[in-house]
């Protein structure tokens, strides 16, 4: 039972950039636009919000309120980097993937350039420790305290929470509907007065800003309060679009794939401690590419029932029918 | 005499191939402008030495001859990978697939190909070991880019996906088979053993770099995809499914068979690209080049779309482009000598892919808005002078 608590407390902290970031991607995608460029978003937010958190550091303040600091710095930043790509794709109807990726290349340069010049290393280190031992009160709960309140991030409540938010704006707000219409079929969203250019700017910002607060739980979650330019975010942005296929772009089916593969990493990151897979011997590189082999055997089974958004990388044009 | 410059921009428009370059160019000097800015916010009184060093720091440091040969000598040598990648995400654009996993077939090209040089070299004459060894990564590469074109054919993944997937994948493999491995790995140096003479290729002339014959191969294959593509059936086929894959299987064309192979010719150039890099010879006798097992993915992989880009995916536009590449990140790499970093080269390729995303695009704007500022100017001259006429003898000259 002792495992089973700790693979939990490990978990959700990688679950939640997982399932923000997925989220973030299916806002894009839904809208209309394929956002591969959300890895480099993610490692944006993540720089970011560390300057901010290390800046502030020295003030003095709390760790929780600098986390949340440099969640709203991370966000907004987020949101300001993949005007990038809204601008490429919907102003100037470029090919997303490319502008995706070239998005993607220059985020670890410009990280890796700062960091060199500004603190002669490969990585923003913060020396923040947000992390929670115990909550107070709510711990003595038997097993739900144990699971949910003991050693664990700030960022799974807040992961929770905008979790709530983003499926109340998906699927219950005129706004949600309008944004799905865009992805499906713009010229009908268009016809009665939709403006889906402006959907789609929507669409990828809010993707930018739950990239962005991804990116920085990542770092407070999985990398101990530090961007690093060479590894980067490891993966994750490309991963939660895979998350983001499994789930087949609904919210919570999203949020249950990000908990899948986020158990996974976490087994493979901590074989030594589980006895009964320790005892296996086998390398440990197999567990680290588990995550990755996981996906491809889950986009084999998922890809031939599909539900991506019809006009998803298609650049909307007005006069074409 | 009859001043008559009737100049039609919208002529230039047809003209692919030089709209295409005057994207390429647009790309770059957007990039580098980029990079200047980027580099005023670093250190202000440098920035102007700074791209003047990118710019032409990768051809000389100083007067001496001999730097000169050795700087163009490194700049091809570095090019070599990057072009052999360039080819095959080039190759695959032109299918419409974007081969996004150059990096892994990359690897798996550099893994196959080190192993035939490590277990293989008492089995075979040295004469032609280091023929085997660039085979062996070939097939390498051509596993790594199988996968997703079985991935994208038979079961509908989406190849970005996949190859991204595949990229991590490989790293991790590459890295156990080769940290397992004794004959292969100094535990002590965390790098592989040197590679036996053998299994290098033969150097290029007296040029005191690794620039080495397999330049002449990177050409050949170059020219090799050019006839494939535009003078056999399967190029035609090709270029067909990635304009209008509908169309071409309406054709008759077998799409699927022909993106599988497009994805193996072009994961055989990426691992080609892989064993070209790693069976260099070196400048020092009894050495070699090594691989250092972390955990970071090969970047060759990803310049090689930059290079592929702004070659308009072109195999032999590719070539230009790709020493383009590799000559300011030699630039950049000499400007480490006045405070700015190497990656500045990375930021400048991160901003040419992303404006070669759209630059054909912007081109067009331009020339259209240049065509109309034209005929403006053109109509308020014909409205201010009056009409010059024209006499009998200069009719008859005409």
């Amino acid at each position: 039972m002792r495992t089973f608590y700790f693979l939990i407390q490990g978990t959700l902290p990688v679950a939640v950039p997982l399932m923000l970031v997925a989220l973030g991607g299916m806002f894009s995608e839904t809208s209309g636009v394929i956002n591969i460029g959300l890895e480099g978003i993610m490692l944006f937010g993540s720089f970011v919000g560390c300057l901010v958190m290390y800046f502030l550091n020295d003030v003095g303040a709390d760790p929780q309120m600098l986390l949340l600091m440099g969640m709203l710095i991370a966000a907004v930043a987020g949101a300001v980097f993949s005007m990038l790509l809204a601008f490429a794709a919907v102003n100037m109807k470029a090919d997303q993937t490319i502008v995706g990726t070239a998005m993607n290349m220059l985020v670890p340069a410009i990280v890796l350039l700062y960091c060199k010049i500004k603190f002669n290393s490969d990585s923003v280190t913060t020396h923040v420790e947000p992390y929670i031992t115990e909550v107070p009160y709510v711990s003595k709960i038997p097993v739900i305290g144990d699971l949910f309140f003991k050693d664990t991030y700030i960022t799974i409540y807040i992961g929770a929470l905008l979790l709530a938010i983003m499926t109340i704006v998906f699927y219950k707000t005129r706004f949600g509907l309008r944004l799905r219409a865009c992805g499906e079929h713009p010229h009908a969203a268009d016809s009665v007065g939709i403006h889906v250019s402006r959907m789609r700017y929507a669409g990828v910002g809010i993707s930018g800003v739950l990239g962005g607060i991804g990116g920085l739980f990542y770092s407070v979650g999985v990398a101990d309060s530090n961007c690093n330019g060479h590894s980067g975010v490891a993966g994750f942005g490309f991963l939660a679009l895979a998350v983001m296929i499994f789930g087949q772009w609904k919210p919570l089916r999203i949020a249950w794939a990000s908990l899948f593969f986020a158990f996974l990493r976490k087994v493979a990151y901590s074989i030594p401690l589980i006895p009964f897979l320790d005892a296996l011997n086998i390398n440990q590189a197999f567990y680290k590419m588990l995550p990755y082999i996981a996906t491809m055997v889950v986009l084999a089974f998922t890809s031939k029932k599909s539900r991506a958004p019809k006009a998803e990388g298609i650049p909307f044009d007005k006069g074409k029918r | 005499m009859r001043f008559d410059w009737n100049f039609d921009f919208k002529r230039l428009l047809p003209r692919k191939g030089l709209s295409a370059l005057a994207a390429s160019v647009m790309a770059i000097v957007i990039g580098l402008i980029f990079g200047y800015f980027v580099m005023l916010v670093a250190y202000p009184e440098n920035a102007w030495q700074g791209l003047k060093c990118i710019l032409t720091c990768g051809y000389s440091v100083n007067e001496n001859i001999d730097i000169f040969n050795k700087n163009i000598a490194n700049t091809f040598f570095y090019a070599i990978p990057i072009m052999m990648t360039g080819l095959a995400v080039g190759f695959a654009f032109k299918m419409g697939l974007f081969n996004i996993g150059a990096s892994g077939q990359f690897t798996a090209g550099l893994y196959c190909a080190i192993y035939a040089g490590f277990m293989w070299q008492d089995m075979l004459p040295p004469s032609i070991h280091w023929i085997l060894c660039i085979l062996m990564g070939m097939l390498g590469g051509m596993i790594w880019g199988l996968i997703p074109g079985l991935f994208k054919a038979l079961l509908n993944v989406n190849e970005v996906i996949t190859s991204i997937m595949f990229n991590y994948i490989g790293m991790y493999l590459v890295n156990m088979l080769v940290m397992n491995n004794g004959s292969m790995y100094d535990a002590v140096r965390t790098r592989t053993r040197y590679l036996p003479v053998s299994a290098q290729i033969p150097a290029y002339g007296e040029t005191h770099t690794s620039l080495n014959i397999s330049l002449f191969f990177v050409v050949g294959f170059a020219i090799f995809l050019y006839i494939i593509l535009q003078y056999t059936t399967f190029g035609y086929e090709l270029k067909a499914t990635g304009f209008n894959k509908y169309a071409s299987e309406y054709a008759g064309m077998k799409g699927k068979k022909n993106m599988i192979l497009t994805m193996v010719i072009a994961g055989a150039f990426a691992g080609l690209g892989g064993a070209f890099s790693i069976l260099a010879p070196s400048t020092i006798p009894g050495s070699s080049m090594t691989y250092e097992p972390i955990e970071v993915i090969a970047s060759q992989g990803f310049n090689g779309i930059a290079v592929a880009l702004l070659g308009n995916c072109h195999p032999l536009a590719i070539l230009f482009s790709g020493t383009f590449i590799s000559y300011i990140q030699r630039g950049g790499t000499v400007a480490n000598l006045i405070g700015y970093k190497p990656e500045i080269i990375d930021v400048v390729i991160g901003i040419i892919i992303y404006f070669s995303a759209f630059a054909m695009l912007m081109n067009t704007t331009a020339i259209n808005g240049l065509h109309t500022l034209y005929q403006r100017i053109q109509n308020k001259i014909k409205r201010t002078t009056p009409p010059v006429e024209i006499t009998k003898e200069e009719e008859a000259n005409q």
